[in-house]
């Protein structure tokens, strides 16, 4: 085993929130696969640091994790409005920009 | 990093195989809060993950800010929005489900042959140190000198999004139009109308607040229903027509 399963376990976790992303119509589960996506590049940044032998992968995924939490709350926000012009969570039915 | 130890790989199996279940899971659940639970599984592997490669502070900050910050906000949005959280089953571009599927195989496909060929070869480095005792410290150094300046974007990043979910979050209520004494008293003597505004209807079938009186030439008069009322879905009750005889139930012999 070597640092190679690591790096094919963070593609293989990218890959299942892609699918999601593509697969799921609730817009609040879609986020949560763009979550996962982002959590696998972190787990490379992580291991691409070990391998490279300094800190700053691990710096990169902390700011990656800095941007996801803002991004969560600004997507969050735009849900619930969303949520209460259309009374529906769903990505098809936000096919139109306004109402 | 050739060399990874047994536990090492033993950790590896085991949380990397409950990472991948809990992001299937994650996709497959129906129900939108178990897709949250899924994804709070993977990614508390995920920071066990990071401790076992060096990463303790990330470690930490992923258990504190994803499972902890960041997927409390999601499951409260879920309980929110939660009217509707089951998906729906129905496809609205024919075919698209399995186009997505193929896609994914391919693109691990992809992802699997090009990382297994291109970083088996690299020997790894390894962090010493800086991957235990000197992790803290070291990131602090790095955040504080080379990264300084993204440092301070992302306190102003932080702000943003702090204001922008506050604007877009806001409920906004129609603003109702508030008039002042005079206006009021303007509008009473010299508007259209002197009287007091009419109440509802009062018949021998109903005597709702949502029935409107009615004119002497037999219609409806609006001004008599309450302006709350337009505003809510009322069930519609069967309006007795404007005729005498309707009242002392007369009207059907009438009509035979």
């Amino acid at each position: 085993m070597s640092a190679t399963n690591y790096l094919l376990l963070s593609g293989l976790l990218f890959t299942v929130g892609a699918i999601g992303v593509l697969v799921r119509r609730n817009a609040i589960v879609v986020f949560m696969c763009i979550e996962l996506m982002l959590n696998a590049c972190n787990l490379a940044f992580v291991v691409f640091s070990r391998m490279h032998g300094n800190l700053d992968g691990q710096i990169i995924a902390f700011f990656t994790m800095v941007v996801a939490a803002a991004e969560v709350v600004v997507g969050l926000a735009i849900i619930v409005s969303l949520f209460r012009s259309r009374h529906s969570a769903s990505v098809d039915d936000a096919s139109l920009m306004k109402l | 990093m050739s060399h990874v130890s047994t536990g090492e790989a033993w950790a590896f199996w085991i949380l990397g195989s409950i990472a991948v279940i809990g992001a299937l899971g994650m996709v497959i659940a129906r129900n939108a809060v178990h897709s949250a639970l899924w994804l709070v599984l993977t990614m508390l592997c995920l920071g066990f993950l990071y401790v076992v490669n060096a990463a303790p502070f990330l470690g930490a900050v992923q258990i504190i800010v994803y499972t902890g910050a960041i997927m409390m906000l999601f499951l409260f949005v879920l309980m929110l929005v939660g009217r509707d959280s089951s998906d729906s089953v129905v496809e609205v571009l024919r075919g698209q489900r399995v186009a997505a599927l193929l896609l994914g195989l391919a693109f691990a496909l992809l992802l699997v042959a090009g990382v297994g060929r291109t970083v088996y070869q690299i020997p790894a480095a390894g962090l010493g140190d800086a991957g235990w005792n000197g992790n803290l410290p070291g990131i602090g150094r790095l955040i504080f000198t080379d990264y300084l300046f993204p440092f301070e974007l992302t306190s102003a990043l932080l702000i943003t999004a702090a204001l922008g979910a506050m604007v877009l979050a806001f409920a906004q209520r129609r603003p109702r139009a508030k008039s002042g004494q005079r206006a009021t008293v303007i509008a009473r003597l010299r508007g259209d109308r002197i009287s007091p505004l009419p109440g509802p209807g009062v018949y021998a079938t109903a005597n709702s607040v949502a029935v409107p009186a009615l004119l002497p030439d037999g219609s409806p008069a609006p001004e008599s229903l309450s302006e709350i009322l337009e505003g809510h879905e009322v069930e519609e009750i069967p309006r007795p027509p404007a005729d005498a005889h309707s009242l002392t139930g007369r009207r059907k012999e009438l009509e035979k």
